[in-house]
């Protein structure tokens, strides 16, 4: 067994300032195996991989390869030792093929010589099965077939040890099962391959051990067939929790919101959004599901009041007067004179949701500062709403006036989730709220919406994790490529019908190819 | 550095030697107020230490004596403590104009332009309605033509970058070559007298137009006025609405669009403000202080000002002192290049070196250097 160690870490630990990502971290892969390491977000696992291609260095501990200690101090380094890591943000050129992606940066000693690379290129994917043509370019490519560019250029550079960094998070659940073959057929061919994620039933059926870090720190290894989710959760979080989300009945729905017909135009002329009609209902959530980009962000923006539409209505009936008032290029002030208290939680927490360098305080001022008819700030009351959230919701802070930059994850999306919802919205928008978040955080995040829906809120819930929105929504829209394929019942489909219907398929289709594959 | 041959297939490679980085850049978290000042006074030290280093190397000077010379020289008299003051609230203004405008993270380095424009303006007033209208009016109309002159210049880049999202670094910045380029268009106008290519001072015998002085002191009132705009601009960046947008579009532009503000409104907005500010110290500079207009009225205030805003992190009330620490440098340099007969060069190497040392140790302040200690055995 010794000598079949590709990989071994020993007591490795790294810290950024006063957060400490790895403390005394050891782990070993062999050869022909799969071992996921497997923490909530935030529990360094991605340092940690880091420190083995090259990108950080670690400040203690030593690492091994084929039992030798080494020093990889780049990335160059790495490819020396045979390692290969797939990002989780590609870096791929664009306007190149996927061959000229492939053999980018390589130094040949036989020349140069496109007709032989691509000859190779073929017969890497032929020997693990990808799916890949190596003079498609990249531009062209769907998310899936650039993680498998990203592979591949692993493996021609000579990678024996692959690291992927949460490859399933961008992928349909078909493509996670292709990509979980191809890996398969990785292993069996000798090569070591950790995989890092922090969704359990994936663990349960990639690997074959399990590496379990808590908040920098390394918990224990197990072998996955001796496991089960509950146990695995127990070790990541430290303690049992019940992973179950309430779901009440709607009470009284009501067409809060209607979309009709909606169509928006990039400026390179591509459709982003096509003939898109749906309603949200009060006292529901809505859950929005398809692969990242199919126009999810668009129809948020576009409802919100931050994004130009061609043509289409958007409806909002509101509860006090009665009238439907069409919010179709409205700026956000004035859908809000309007009388329409429509919440937003957008994708980009910090970007666009709140201001980074700027205090809870001030953070909370963004939605009020404008009340009053001085032009001086009162801070007052967004000082106690501040307080408010920062006690209701357990946001861990120093105190309300520390930049939010310094949260966590989960605390900035609780200030921002918590400023939304004191809006008292009648519609709540939420795009990825979860993204990031540990598994305690993202619990908390669906009480506060299901709270949400129970006070008779029209909620829409954008995410990407299939199983927490089949849990959690009442009905489900699935897009794809800006188009809608259908409304589902969420307690009656699956996750394998809403797969098929991310890439197009319409709702009965995917439900009777659904019903064969399973 | 040795590359190493770690091929797997070499065990002889497994040797000891090791390419371990000897240094490791590491981002801090926020640092104590009172540990960042030590830093940076640690920084002014160690700038002092490598001037006298250089300064005796170059010069054979005694750097204790070249020190000395330049604190006397600036403090030795009351004359020069008047002078001090003015050059820093000069300094000052041009900074604070510039404030809102950086703030809101847009480039403006035409404010050197912006004070010439308004310093023209100023200047045209007193020229052509000096003497044919009562003083106290000249002074009201010069007063509000150098303000509307600086805004207007200001705010024609802010106008183009908000319609058409043009770059308003470039823009401002050409904009100052067709303010100087205007100023020596009149100055050849007005020139008195006639071949001598200056204005000279402007109605001397009447001193109409000129700014009254408050007692007997010739810079008072410039240098009242710029401590009520410092305590104004602080107010206003802090607890205005205005302030708290234009820090938002600063952050980011993508919240403030998001939570409905105009982020072009806010843009043309901050821009006149900024322009306008930049009209007033051009209105002191000629109203108040040289009485003549010159293509380098302006003096290189307008790039000043922006190392100064940036040192204070914008914030007007710590400006005080990096203006009066810029203006302190210039004028001490200068001196010793004069008492001990140096090149002028000299005094710009002294001034480098300790600026690189207070900029530099924001670096320090912001990032951690950690020697790497050799491996930890491992127990075994």
């Amino acid at each position: 067994m010794e000598e079949n160690i590709a990989i071994e870490l020993k007591g490795v630990s790294k810290s950024f300032g006063h957060v400490v990502a790895n403390k005394d971290v050891n782990l070993q892969v062999r050869r022909g195996e799969i071992l996921a390491v497997l923490g909530e977000n935030g529990s360094g696992k991605t340092t940690l991989m880091n420190m083995i291609s090259g990108i950080y260095y670690p400040d203690e501990g030593q690492i091994f390869v084929d039992g030798r200690e080494v020093v990889i101090s780049s990335p160059k380094d790495a490819f020396r030792y045979g390692i290969g890591m797939i990002h989780q943000h590609f870096k791929l050129v664009d306007i190149f093929s996927a061959a000229e992606n492939i053999i980018l940066g390589i130094k040949d000693k036989e020349g140069f010589s496109m007709k032989r690379s691509v000859a190779k290129v073929r017969e890497i994917t032929e020997r693990y099965g990808f799916v890949m043509d190596p003079e498609k370019k990249v531009y062209e490519m769907s998310v899936s077939e650039k993680q498998t560019v990203e592979i591949i250029k692993a493996l021609y550079r000579g990678a024996d040890i692959l690291i992927l960094d949460e490859p399933t998070a961008v992928l349909t659940p078909q493509e996670i099962d292709r990509l979980f073959d191809v890996l398969r057929r990785m292993r069996d061919d000798g090569k070591a391959i950790i995989i890092i994620t922090h969704k359990l039933h994936e663990v349960l059926s990639i690997s074959d051990r399990v590496s379990v870090l808590r908040k920098g720190e390394y918990i224990g290894t197990v072998n996955t067939a001796g496991t089960d989710e509950s146990s695995l959760t127990e070790m990541m979080v430290g303690k049992k929790i019940s992973l179950n989300i309430e779901r009440g009945e709607p009470e009284f729905p009501r067409d809060r919101l209607v979309v009709e017909k909606v169509n928006c135009i990039s400026h390179e002329g591509t459709k982003l959004l096509d003939n898109v009609s749906f309603s949200a209902r009060s006292g529901e959530i809505l859950g929005i599901a398809g692969i990242a980009g199919s126009g999810q962000r668009e129809l948020l923006e576009a409802i919100a009041g931050l994004q130009h539409i061609e043509s289409g209505k958007i409806l909002y009936n509101n509860p006090k007067t009665g009238k439907a008032d069409d919010l179709r290029d409205k700026t956000p002030l004035q859908i809000r004179d309007l009388g329409v208290r429509l919440s937003f939680v957008p994708e980009d927490r910090l970007g666009m949701g709140l201001v980074g360098n700027m205090d809870i305080i001030d953070n909370m001022m963004l939605r009020s500062y404008r009340k009053g008819h001085t032009v001086f700030l009162e801070r007052k009351q967004p000082k106690d709403l501040a307080e408010t959230i920062i006690h209701d919701l357990d946001v861990v802070t120093p105190g309300a006036t520390t930049p939010v930059r310094r949260l966590s994850g989960g605390n900035v999306q609780k200030v921002l989730v918590g400023r939304e919802i004191a809006a008292a919205p009648t519609v709540l928008m939420a795009a990825y709220p979860v993204r990031g978040l540990d598994i305690n955080s993202s619990y908390a995040i669906y009480n506060l919406l299901n709270q949400q829906k129970k006070s008779g809120v029209a909620v829409i819930f954008v995410g990407e994790d299939l199983d927490v929105l089949l849990e959690l929504c009442d009905r489900i829209m699935v897009l794809s490529s800006g188009k809608v394929t259908g409304v589902v019942d969420a307690r009656k489909a699956t996750k394998e019908q809403i797969g098929l219907m991310m890439t197009g398929a319409g709702v009965e289709e995917a439900e009777e190819k659904a019903k064969k594959e399973a | 550095m040795e590359k190493q041959n770690m091929n797997a297939a070499s065990p002889a490679a497994a040797a000891k030697k090791k390419r371990e980085p000897f240094i490791h850049i590491v981002k801090r978290d926020a640092m104590p107020w009172y540990k960042s000042w030590a830093v940076r006074a640690c920084a002014v030290l160690a700038a002092l230490v490598v001037s006298a280093v250089v300064t005796m190397l170059l010069t054979g000077e005694n750097p204790l004596m070249v020190y000395k010379t330049m604190v006397h020289r600036s403090f030795c008299s009351e004359r020069r403590i008047w002078n001090l003051l003015q050059s820093l609230a000069m300094l000052l203004c041009v900074s604070l104009a510039v404030t809102p405008a950086f703030k809101m993270r847009f480039w403006n380095i035409g404010a050197e332009g912006q004070v010439l424009i308004g310093g023209l303006a100023t200047a045209a007033c007193m020229i052509l309605l000096g003497g044919k209208i009562p003083n106290w009016l000249l002074i009201v109309v010069m007063t509000v033509s150098s303000i509307l002159a600086g805004a207007i210049w200001a705010v024609i880049p802010a106008l183009f970058k908000a319609k058409w999202n043009t770059n308003e670094t470039l823009f401002t910045l050409m904009m100052n070559y067709v303010g100087i380029q205007l100023v020596s268009y009149f100055v050849m106008v007005w020139e008195v007298p006639k071949g001598s290519g200056k204005i000279g001072i402007i109605n001397q015998a009447g001193r109409e137009g000129w700014f009254p002085t408050v007692g007997e002191y010739d810079y008072l009132l410039n240098i009242i006025i710029v401590a009520v705009i410092t305590v104004a601009m602080f107010v206003y960046l802090r607890y205005s609405k205005h302030g708290y947008e234009i820090a938002v579009v600063g952050e980011s532009e993508n919240t403030a669009r998001y939570i409905g503000i105009s982020v072009k409104k806010v843009i043309i907005r901050t821009m006149l403000l900024s322009g306008a500010i930049c009209g007033i110290a051009g209105l002191l500079l000629v109203g108040s202080t040289n009485h003549t207009i010159t293509t380098t009225t302006a003096g290189g205030r307008g790039f000043t000002a922006i190392m100064v805003s940036w040192l204070a992190k914008f914030n007007p009330i710590f400006m005080v002192f990096t203006s009066f620490l810029l203006v302190f440098l210039e004028k001490g340099a200068n001196e010793i290049s004069t008492v001990f007969r140096l090149n002028q060069s000299f005094s710009d190497i002294i001034t480098g070196i300790i600026l690189f040392f207070i900029i530099g140790s924001e670096f320090f302040i912001n990032y951690q250097i950690k020697f790497h200690k050799a491996h930890k055995e491992a127990a075994k």
